[in-house]
């Protein structure tokens, strides 16, 4: 033991611990909140510090769906996909999701250009239909995001929502509009540790508290990266628990998005016969870029298969047993 | 870096006359200034005109304490000044200093061992100061033989290898450099290194310029804390950019904000 211990590493700072969710009590209506963060030491090392909260899983919901989904997606979503209502409820309490990411791509002008109030109806349905906090992403043109979000925001006021993403180039409508309405903001860098800490700076001096900030380090799914975001992770990290305030927030790491977007988990069976099933390779594809990113430090990792949750979710459990 | 303030200094006439006339205002204001600076820690130096160095010691330790609980730098050649400021101290100390002498190393291990101090021990003995490296690894390996002898926890150790001003001893300045580094070489775990910064500077013009220098090149051979002047604003500002250039610290665009919001100054 003695040995041993001289080998274990000290860190001096706690990673900021964020709450997700808020309960009648505290102004919101969750009836499940949850913290993430708070961790002094790399995952899973429990004797180098204390790790008071487990990664979660957030089921990635869509308002509206791509023709070309993969069959592995295409099949066993088919009966929830065209009900986002009902798809979030169905996540929430039978795939054994911790929470629900609600990504609005509809409101895109290139996939529908849905109107503002179908948004902020459709958010208001959704938090009606499951008790756990919510996570709202826009559609990713600035424009519409900035008219959108900021009006979600304020309706959902006092809900400790988590929204997304901003960048550098795009902060201030939707992080002024979060910080009046007591939500967590989601704060995008492209897998740079330099942009990802300068972007908590200009939260912070517009007066974003370090406590409501998680970080998007962008990822690439296994075969599209995932070692380089892998290694962005590990590094801000390190700096997080030797003292860096401005790196010492949670991450977010969107799993299902990146991985069902590989040539691996798309292509079918005929295309790609050494590849095996193709619904069973969609799903590994997704399992093994999880399960990776929870190595590398994830605090929230969105993802889209029930089967895919499930598997994650237990191997999770498993890793969180000292 | 560890950076400790050296401003509380009777050697100042202004902290001097402070001490005197027990102006509790200036000093607690001045320990303020320091901390909102960025320092980590504060040296406590009563002076050498003090008729009584414990009193005044123990005195500056508890109006200080009325202000920062941050870590205080004992600066004392009396070993009575330096336990009436430990005592005085609810929060942690650093003892500056013992020399290499056995029968000094004695009193402030134990001393830092019962207080739970840190310990500054400076490259001397009774005989002066080595006019020569060698002469210093010598004494700094005497050092921490009789640390770890006598459990001293070597990481919590402080060697200061004592830098003269460059106006005396300019040979000698490069010596300083390599022996920073060469003391992390004498022990497992290394001990620590400290350096008075402002004595560098010590009665020559373009002092700052100087100091910051020197504390630049100290900082790339991994020198751990400075006594040094925290509101000297150039200074600490090449010191966080230097710890970058040294990649201890991620680069950003605002990285002396950056600096500054992590210390929550």
């Amino acid at each position: 033991m003695a040995d041993e211990l001289k080998l274990l590493e000290k860190w001096s700072l706690k990673v900021h611990e964020v709450k997700l969710g808020a309960g009648p009590s505290a102004g919101g209506s969750r009836e499940i909140i949850f913290n993430i963060g708070g961790q002094s030491s790399f995952p899973f090392l429990f004797k180098e510090g204390d790790i008071p909260n487990r990664p979660l899983i957030a089921a990635e919901v869509l308002d509206c769906v791509e023709d070309d989904w993969p069959v592995g997606l295409r099949t066993d979503l088919a009966s929830v996909s065209k009900d986002p209502v009902e798809w979030a409820r169905k996540m929430a309490s039978d795939s054994g999701a911790d929470l629900v990411c609600l990504k609005l791509q509809g409101l895109h002008p290139d996939l529908g250009n849905k109107p503002v109030k179908d948004a902020m109806a459709l958010v208001e349905a959704v938090l009606k239909n499951i008790k756990t906090p919510l996570i709202i992403l826009g559609c990713g043109s600035a424009d519409k995001d900035n008219e959108v979000l900021p009006a979600i925001s304020e309706a959902t006021k006092g809900e400790r929502l988590l929204f997304g993403d901003v960048v550098s180039e795009n902060y201030k409508t939707l992080a002024a509009a979060c910080i009046a309405d007591g939500h967590n903001i989601i704060a995008e860098s492209p897998i740079d540790v330099n942009i990802a800490k300068q972007l908590n700076i200009l939260l912070s001096d517009i007066g974003m508290p370090l406590d409501r900030i998680v970080i998007n380090p962008t990822i690439g799914a296994l075969g599209y990266g995932l070692e380089y975001a892998y290694s962005i992770m590990e590094r801000a990290k390190s700096a997080a628990l030797a003292g860096d305030k401005m790196l010492a927030m949670p991450f977010i790491c969107f799993v299902g998005q990146e991985s069902w977007r590989a040539k691996e988990a798309k292509v079918s069976l005929n295309d790609f016969p050494q590849g095996g099933n193709a619904r069973m390779r969609g799903i590994m594809w997704e399992v093994v870029t999880a399960m990776a990113m929870v190595e590398a430090g994830a605090d929230i990792l969105t993802m889209r298969h029930p089967e895919a949750i499930k598997i994650v979710k237990s191997a999770i459990t498993d890793l969180m047993k000292r | 870096m560890f950076i400790i303030g050296e401003l509380i200094n009777g050697m100042d006439q202004r902290v001097a006359a402070a001490i005197k006339e027990k102006n509790k205002d200036f000093i607690r204001s001045l320990a303020r200034k320091q901390v909102d600076a960025g320092a980590d820690a504060l040296d406590v130096n009563c002076g050498p005109a003090s008729r009584d160095a414990a009193g005044d010691m123990r005195w500056l330790v508890e109006t200080i304490r009325k202000e920062a609980s941050c870590v205080l730098c004992l600066d004392s050649t009396k070993p009575e000044a330096i336990e009436a400021g430990l005592e005085a101290s609810a929060h942690k100390c650093v003892i500056n200093s013992t020399s290499a002498d056995i029968s000094r190393l004695e009193v402030y291990c134990a001393m830092a061992k019962k207080y739970k101090a840190f310990l500054v021990a400076l490259v001397m003995d009774r005989k002066g100061v080595p006019q020569d490296k060698d002469g210093k690894l010598e004494l700094a390996a005497q050092i921490l033989n009789f640390a770890q002898e006598n459990g001293f926890p070597l990481d919590e150790l402080y060697l200061d290898p004592i830098l003269l001003p460059i106006n005396v001893a300019q040979n000698q300045l490069f010596g300083i450099l390599e022996l920073i580094k060469d003391f992390k070489s004498l022990s497992t775990p290394a001990p620590k290194t400290l350096l008075g910064l402002s004595n560098v500077s010590q009665g020559s013009k373009k002092r700052k310029l100087i100091n910051r220098t020197f504390l630049v090149m100290a900082s790339a051979y991994g020198l751990d804390a400075a006594i040094l002047d925290p509101l000297d604003q150039e200074l600490t500002r090449s010191l966080i950019t230097s710890e970058l250039i040294l990649n201890k610290s991620i680069y950003c665009d605002d990285f002396i904000s950056a600096y500054n919001k992590s210390k929550n100054i």
